[in-house]
């Protein structure tokens, strides 16, 4: 039992610090311009392909350098070509050309990809078991993907407290008009997040890619659950992402591990639920089942309890 | 009946007359033709219900599907209730569909409404990905994976009509559809749906003015989801099968798409969109396997372009065409859309090009588009493609310019009735 | 005004709905039922290849009664709504002939629409070629005339690969984990009473069912096979499903024997590489290392035309044997009731015996299941040939001859025609 609860606890981990990576970038675009963007989970598929094809020509390390930037450029070319030109139209139609830009991007990896998921492997370096416990291997790349979350989260923090642009960014999410009317160049601060974000979020497939599987429905198994994360953690928050992804890996985590139905839990109060109980449908549900749905009840409920979310500074 | 009446009425005749003859004008009758009207039809109900919230009391929801699907559950568990001996006729599952989604939107409802904005939006989502979670465990009403299917035949025949042929069905979603378009129509003008544009455009004015804007806001929800439920019984009886697709976020996104490409700031704007991208949906896949990536493109370009949709378009010629002005659009029109189409051309060589090279590698490089033998791996193709692209870039960016302002000295001057 | 735009809409567009409407004439239709995009869009298009590579095989050879075979590739995303739509689609197109393997979940929709349809179309009927989804009930209490399938139904696998196990002692504890649809369902039944009735020692110590293609990262479901101590690990995943889950074991390390319907494909094998060496065990009607020069032959000008010189992305693979059996038979028994009338053809299609290079198969009669051998293979090293490139094939352990795979059946099916 012990080893099951540390063992999930790592896995958890793993999954909420690569949520993390995804929702860093998405907290400060949302914060900041108030655009819901769909396509930033795109932005990580289309990070964990270009590594794939640019692994063979730079290697990994190289890789993992030019995919997140390649990623930049592409998220500064959709701001400023792109959703600047529609931020007269309302959020709503920001929404939608995110919404649509989302689809062009898998169709994209459709046309020079193919469908066919793609195998990538750790790099030699990073291929080898760094430790057991419990007779289970934990991969050292799995390791390395803490090192760079965390390590992600450092420099972020010590950017946007410790430099000069860092304090626009903040005085940004907080009084945007007040920092266009100090003479502050509010759209290329713009265009600069929405480039950095989209980077973290390449950064974020590049790991994704080898962790999981590099295939084009990466956007959409993570798509909806990063905006819970930002939600949850409070707009423009960086620590508030980081608590939230940490407890949504564990939760969808733990939800798997516990053999657990709901008629189990009532049990534990002395009330005998049985087959012949009515309702027994629910009752017997397991909390695997449930467990993709948690991150959606722990939305709603921030939302109507506690809308600016964990570490907020601000309704959303 | 005066002869105002008369014309406020001519369009729903003409309407109702439509529905009644389409299907026996030459060539849409066969089945592909009906089938494909039929898809329209609850499309049409679908995307006007959403625009009751996106358009006319500016709620965007990422979880319209969920009453569309909980409706067509709902209905067609009623059509199983009754082939197993319930006298319910076929033509009356939809309304059971529209109480099932308004019973579902009186409960979602009420948490989804206390705020409008992005806390609506996203609390939407939340609800919309929680059904669909939900969808999967409750078997009993869900049917897990495979969904639950039903035989519309197996009900109670209705004035002697058994329902097994799609031109039947077809009737039956084209009377639905002209009584729910109708319907919301008339609800625009009720007092009520006066109110949905009031907290729209200034929630704090209309609480001024004695109304709770949750409780206008929850009214409009609750009506939504009843003619999003209808639109799902509808669909129920015609698949003869529900998923959790039908509750998803594709769904969702589909009706939001439709809505938004026809137009929310006009009655008819969602009529137009759900007709056009279901026609889009159903047979661009024919042409090319590229499809969804033309879709994708001609959408993001709506957005940048044409926020307004379809009708937007529409409604910023249609003063000039009244005024009898169209005929001096067309040169600069022609000026701009040409090298649009020569861009366009470029664009759609490379990418065929690209899907036959990517997706089947086997038929080798060389084929034929549009009964030009092509050979991707000939660098002319790429040459051709590109340059294509590049003039049309070009030309369309100096012909645009002059475009927008002949279209906004001829507005003026048809607004102004010519004087000067 | 504005009611009018939208009739005027109306019109138009569906005015170039009618003039869309051109039909080829002269060919015979195969509409093709199967996951082209999302999460199993490869197990699709694997499909797709094998049916196009027998159509243009039988094309160039001149046809079936003169007329040509027209594969049609019909998107279903692997949902049980979206193939009836595709189904709509088909028949609207005049198609009579449908096939589809992926997901019993669709198979069953789909049974149940063809049967709909036929009664309610009299002289319009359809012909279903099932050529993998397995679930018993297919050929049992959901069968119908017009139903065939290729395949061996998941009890029939279950009862061979069973009783493979039942010889080997070093079995001590298993784990089952599937997907949560019918398939699943039925492997896990299966596997329950099977291994209790041949082998009442072996512990089954999980019985998991996990979403269809909605899992990306199965390390959890492992955490948990080790901390039941399994030895064993019974799945009848496939497509990414599988793939992803001996992926993950075997970044664990985790020492399992593994016993499969469908690792011997689509990316398994890659997946686990060496660690599945002597570990991964398959059940199916066939694999490469059979010895068979015809089909060798075979197999060496599909993987030469679907992998051309310079072609990157996975390697594409011959597969499915019963492909090739399902697309002979079906354009036998078209040529021998000389019309391509799909009610003629399951007519003769009905107890066909067929002759391929393993041996006898026989469509049979009461249930429409084809009866063909099976193989319970091992991967291995050394063997003539590999898989995706890994230098690991499949060894026959064990060949179970065709009239030993049937099971009883509770069909009861009306002729139709």
């Amino acid at each position: 039992m012990f080893d099951l609860i540390v063992l999930s606890v790592f896995n958890g981990l793993i999954y909420g610090l690569l949520l993390f990576m995804l929702s860093s970038g998405l907290t400060l675009i949302f914060s900041m311009m108030g655009v819901l963007n769909f396509a930033h989970a795109s932005v990580y598929m289309a990070g964990a392909y270009f590594a794939y094809s640019l692994t063979p020509y730079l290697g990994f390390w190289g890789a993992l350098i030019a995919a997140p930037f390649l990623a930049g450029l592409v998220g500064a070319a959709v701001e400023r070509f792109g959703l600047r030109h529609v931020h007269g139209h309302g959020h709503v139609a920001e929404l939608l050309f995110t919404f649509g830009l989302a689809y062009l991007i898998e169709e994209f990896v459709h046309l020079v990809w193919g469908r066919n998921p793609l195998d990538q492997r750790p790099p030699p370096l990073l291929d080898f078991p760094l430790f057991t416990f419990a007779g289970i291997d934990f991969p050292a790349f799995k390791v390395f993907m803490i090192v760079v979350a965390l390590g992600m989260f450092v420099a972020l923090w010590l950017i946007l407290t410790r430099t000069r642009i860092g304090l626009i960014v903040q005085a940004a999410l907080t009084h945007p008009h007040t920092v266009g009317n100090l003479g502050h160049d509010v759209p290329t601060v713009f265009t600069l997040v929405f480039a950095t974000g989209s980077a973290l979020a390449g950064l974020a497939g590049v790991m994704g890619g080898i962790h999981l599987v590099t295939n084009p429905g990466m956007a959409q198994a993570l798509g909806p659950i990063v905006f819970v994360v930002i939600v949850v953690g409070g707009l423009g928050s960086l620590a508030g992402a980081l608590i939230a992804s940490i407890l949504i890996g564990l939760l969808q985590t733990f939800a798997i591990a516990v053999d657990a139905s709901l008629a189990d839990f009532l049990r534990l109060f002395g009330l005998q639920v049985t087959r012949a109980t009515p309702g027994w449908e629910v009752w017997s549900i397991t909390l695997a089942q449930i467990g993709p749905m948690l991150p959606y009840l722990l939305l709603v409920l921030m939302l109507m309890l506690r809308p600016r979310g964990l570490l907020g500074s601000r309704d959303s | 009946m005066t002869a105002e009446r008369r014309r406020a009425l001519m369009p729903w005749g003409i309407f109702a007359l439509v529905l009644v003859v389409l299907p026996h004008l030459p060539g849409f009758g066969s089945g592909y033709a009906v089938s494909l009207l039929s898809q329209m039809g609850i499309a049409v109900i679908f995307a006007l219900s959403y625009n009751m919230l996106l358009g006319h009391t500016g709620l965007l929801s990422f979880g319209h599907a969920v009453y569309f699907g909980l409706g067509a559950f709902v209905a067609m568990h009623a059509v199983r209730w009754a082939a197993a001996g319930l006298w319910l006729p076929i033509p009356l599952v939809p309304l059971v569909g529209g109480l099932g989604g308004l019973f579902f939107a009186a409960l979602l409802g009420w948490p989804s409404t206390r705020r409008a904005g992005t806390v609506f939006a996203m609390i939407s989502l939340g609800i919309a990905e929680m059904v669909v979670a939900l969808s999967y465990m409750i078997v009993s009403f869900f049917g897990g994976e495979e969904g639950i299917n039903g035989d519309r035949t197996k009900a109670p025949s209705f004035l002697g009509f058994g329902f097994g042929p799609q031109i039947e069905v077809y009737y039956v979603i084209a009377a639905w559809c002209f009584a729910s378009v109708a319907a919301m129509y008339a609800f625009t003008r009720t007092p009520v749906g006066r109110m949905c544009n009031a907290v729209r455009d200034n929630p704090e004015r209309a609480e001024f003015v004695g109304y709770n804007p949750q409780v206008v806001r929850y009214v409009a929800f609750m009506a939504a989801g009843f003619f999003a439920g209808i639109a799902g019984g509808l669909n129920a009886i015609n698949y003869e099968i529900v998923t959790a697709i039908s509750v998803g976020a594709a769904t969702s996104g589909a009706v939001l798409l439709m809505a938004f490409i026809g137009g929310v700031g006009h009655f008819v704007g969602p009529v137009l969109g759900a007709v056009a991208i279901t026609y889009l949906q159903v047979s661009l896949s024919d042409f090319t396997h590229a499809w969804l990536l033309y879709f994708g493109l001609m959408f993001v370009l709506m957005v940048l372009f044409a926020p307004g949709g379809l009708a937007g378009l529409w409604f910023m010629h249609a003063p000039i065409l009244r005024a009898g002005l169209g005929a001096r659009l067309i040169g600069p029109y022609a000026r701009a859309v040409g090298p649009a189409l020569v861009l366009a051309l470029g664009a759609i060589i490379a990418i065929e090009v690209n899907y036959r090279v990517s997706t089947r590698p086997d038929l080798g490089t060389a084929f034929e588009f549009a009964g030009i033998a092509f050979d991707a791996s000939q660098p002319w193709v790429w040459l051709l493609a590109g340059s294509l692209a590049a003039a049309g870039f070009w030309g369309m960016r100096r012909g645009l310019g002059p475009a927008f302002e002949r279209h906004a000295s001829l507005m003026a001057e048809a607004k102004g009735g010519g004087a000067p | 005004m504005t009611h009018r735009t939208a009739i005027v809409a109306v019109l138009g567009l569906s005015l170039a709905a009618g003039t869309a409407l051109a039909q080829s004439r002269g060919t015979v239709k195969i509409a093709y039922i199967d996951p082209l995009s999302g999460a199993f869009a490869n197990v699709g298009d694997l499909g797709l290849k094998h049916y196009t590579f027998f159509a243009d095989k039988l094309n160039a050879a001149g046809g079936v009664n003169g007329q040509k075979i027209e594969i049609v590739p019909l998107d279903n995303k692997v949902s049980p709504q979206e193939s009836l739509i595709a189904l709509k689609k088909a028949i609207d197109d005049g198609i009579r002939y449908i096939t589809q393997g992926n997901s019993s979940g669709v198979a069953l929709a789909l049974t149940d629409a063809v049967e709909k349809h036929n009664a309610r179309n009299k002289g319009k009927e359809i012909l279903y070629i099932n050529y993998a989804a397995v679930d018993p009930a297919l050929t049992n209490d959901k069968c119908h005339y017009m139903h065939f399938r290729f395949d061996a139904d998941a009890d029939m696998k279950m009862q061979a690969l069973t009783n493979y196990m039942s010889g080997r002692k070093e079995i001590k504890k298993v784990y089952l984990i599937n997907q949560d649809y019918a398939f699943g369902k039925a492997v896990a039944a299966a596997a329950n009473t099977m291994l209790k009735a041949k082998r009442p020692d072996v512990q089954v110590v999980g019985d998991e069912l996990h979403p269809l293609g909605r899992v990306t990262d199965f390390s959890p479901y492992v955490a948990k096979i080790k901390a039941a101590g399994a030895d064993s690990v019974i799945t009848g995943n496939w497509g990414n499903d599988m793939s992803l889950l001996i992926k993950a074991a075997k970044d664990a390390g985790m020492e399992l024997d593994w016993y499969t319907y469908y690792a011997g494909g689509l990316g398994s094998p890659t997946a686990i590489g060496q660690a599945g060496r002597d570990r991964v065990k398959q059940i199916s009607e066939w694999h490469k290392n059979v010895p068979s020069p015809e089909m060798e032959a075979l197999v060496a000008e599909y993987e030469r035309r679907f992998n051309p010189p310079g072609a990157t992305g996975t390697y594409n693979e011959y597969s499915f044997m019963r492909l090739k059996t399902a697309f002979e038979m079906v354009t036998r028994a078209m040529a021998e009731a000389k019309s391509n009338d799909p009610v003629k053809a399951a007519a003769k299609l009905s107890g066909m015996k067929h002759h391929t290079e393993f041996g006898e198969v026989q469509m049979r009669a009461d249930n429409h299941q084809l009866l063909q051998p099976l193989y319970v293979s091992t991967m291995a090293a050394g063997l003539k040939y590999d898989i995706e490139k890994t230098g690991l094939g499949f060894r026959t352990d064990d060949r179970i001859e065709a009239k030993d795979t049937a099971l009883p059946t509770t069909c009861k099916m009306n002729r139709i025609g």
